[in-house]
């Protein structure tokens, strides 16, 4: 059966307190969800006080800051820090989204963060992604053409064919969506995930590509495209305003649309 | 622990090929089940003496025994669609899959056996 339970190694137990310094001016409480498997002990939350007044605006911010100031072992990832590479992909205040976009001033009361959800935990906030960019892979996110490229020139694309594939080319890879989907909680390791369709779709529409009945016929799955039952929990998280649910109810119809 | 590639276990047995037929035909059912709930109620409300005698006379009328044998056909054919996606969605070991989908898929045929058989009986005159 689906797993509704955490398992006993994964439950979460109380863990320590870091205290804001004495002077601090505007204090905000970081709840933040600590795991290490070398330890072999269960996952904790530890509680950090953090003085905003000489802290960044945004949720990575704070983390840089405990991490360089009151706790070197907390480990995250991170890269460029404005919403493009999407590495700080993590469940803040209950919701998935990017550390680095998201205000510590949007946040009500504790801000509780966890690693993205229903995925194997390598360490603390870092998610293992191994099966998600396995997913992405598998939906070869290539160019694929019989035409061979003209010899003098770029494959040619009309401004409006170019714009169908403008915003689904914007995902960044950081998994916010298929961690929030239920169904891939459920059967992530068969269902492709809202991410790996949405690139999908990117290539089954862009006019360049020829192989669209090939990527079609791949998809047409009971398991690898027909587990969305369009909960739109994607399209919630997406932290860049795509919609991966939109996507994949196309590549349903484009599906119905060559049998008739 | 297994030593297979990622991308050899997300590849598994490859793309069954099929699903759009049960997409559609949740959708084309779901369609019947309005029109034919529409009909349904309110043909009930129309009849307004709803005795026992009225309601058997009502159905044993030719239109309204086909009409109701559909509507029991398509509910439980779309029943039946839906609770495989149930099944699908949260039995993960494939035997107990198999075991769950055959005894529901069962007892789906047997509620439709017994439904559509009941209007025909009436509708046949067997019951009066």
């Amino acid at each position: 059966m689906a797993q509704f339970r955490l398992p006993a190694n994964s439950k979460i137990k109380p863990g320590k307190s870091f205290k804001a310094p004495a002077g601090a001016k505007d204090v905000r409480s970081f709840r933040i969800y600590r795991f290490d498997p070398e330890t072999g002990e269960n996952p904790r939350v530890d509680t950090y006080e953090v003085d905003m007044a000489a802290c960044g605006p945004m949720v990575l911010d704070a983390l840089i800051k405990i991490k360089n100031e009151i706790d070197p072992t907390l480990t995250f990832r991170r890269s460029c820090r404005e919403g493009i590479c999407g590495s700080c992909a993590m469940n803040i205040d209950g919701v998935n989204t990017l550390a680095c976009t998201r205000a510590c001033e949007d946040v009500k009361g504790d801000v509780k963060i966890c690693p993205l959800p229903h995925m194997p935990v390598v360490k603390d906030l870092v998610p293992d992604l191994t099966n998600f960019y396995a997913q992405y892979a598998s939906v070869k996110p290539w160019l694929q053409t019989r035409t061979p490229a003209p010899p003098d020139r770029e494959r040619l694309q009309s401004k409006e064919d170019q714009e169908k594939i403008d915003r689904p080319s914007a995902c960044i890879l950081c998994a916010c969506c298929s961690t929030s989907c239920p169904s891939y909680w459920w059967n992530g390791d068969r269902y492709l995930g809202p991410a790996a369709l949405l690139a999908a779709y990117r290539w089954i529409i862009d006019t360049r590509d020829e192989a669209t009945g090939e990527r079609l016929d791949a998809l047409e799955d009971p398991f690898k495209l027909y587990r969305c039952h369009t909960i739109m929990n994607c399209t919630e998280a997406c932290p860049k305003d795509l919609n991966p649910a939109r996507a994949i109810a196309e590549i349903k119809k484009l599906i119905a649309e060559r049998r008739h | 622990m297994s030593l297979r590639s990622p991308m050899g276990r997300v590849l598994g047995l490859g793309s069954a090929k099929e699903g759009v037929g049960h997409w559609w035909m949740q959708r084309v059912s779901a369609v019947a089940l309005v029109v034919l709930g529409l009909w349904f109620v309110s043909a009930l409300l129309r009849l307004g003496d709803l005795s026992h005698a009225a309601v058997l006379a009502w159905i044993a009328l030719p239109l309204n025994a086909v009409l109701l044998s559909l509507l029991i056909g398509t509910a439980v054919y779309h029943s039946q669609l839906g609770v495989q996606v149930v099944v699908e969605d949260y039995v993960t070991s494939h035997g107990l899959k198999v075991v769950t989908m055959l005894l529901l898929t069962f007892v789906h045929i047997v509620l439709a056996a017994l439904g559509i058989f009941s209007v025909l009986r009436i509708a046949f005159g067997a019951v009066a």
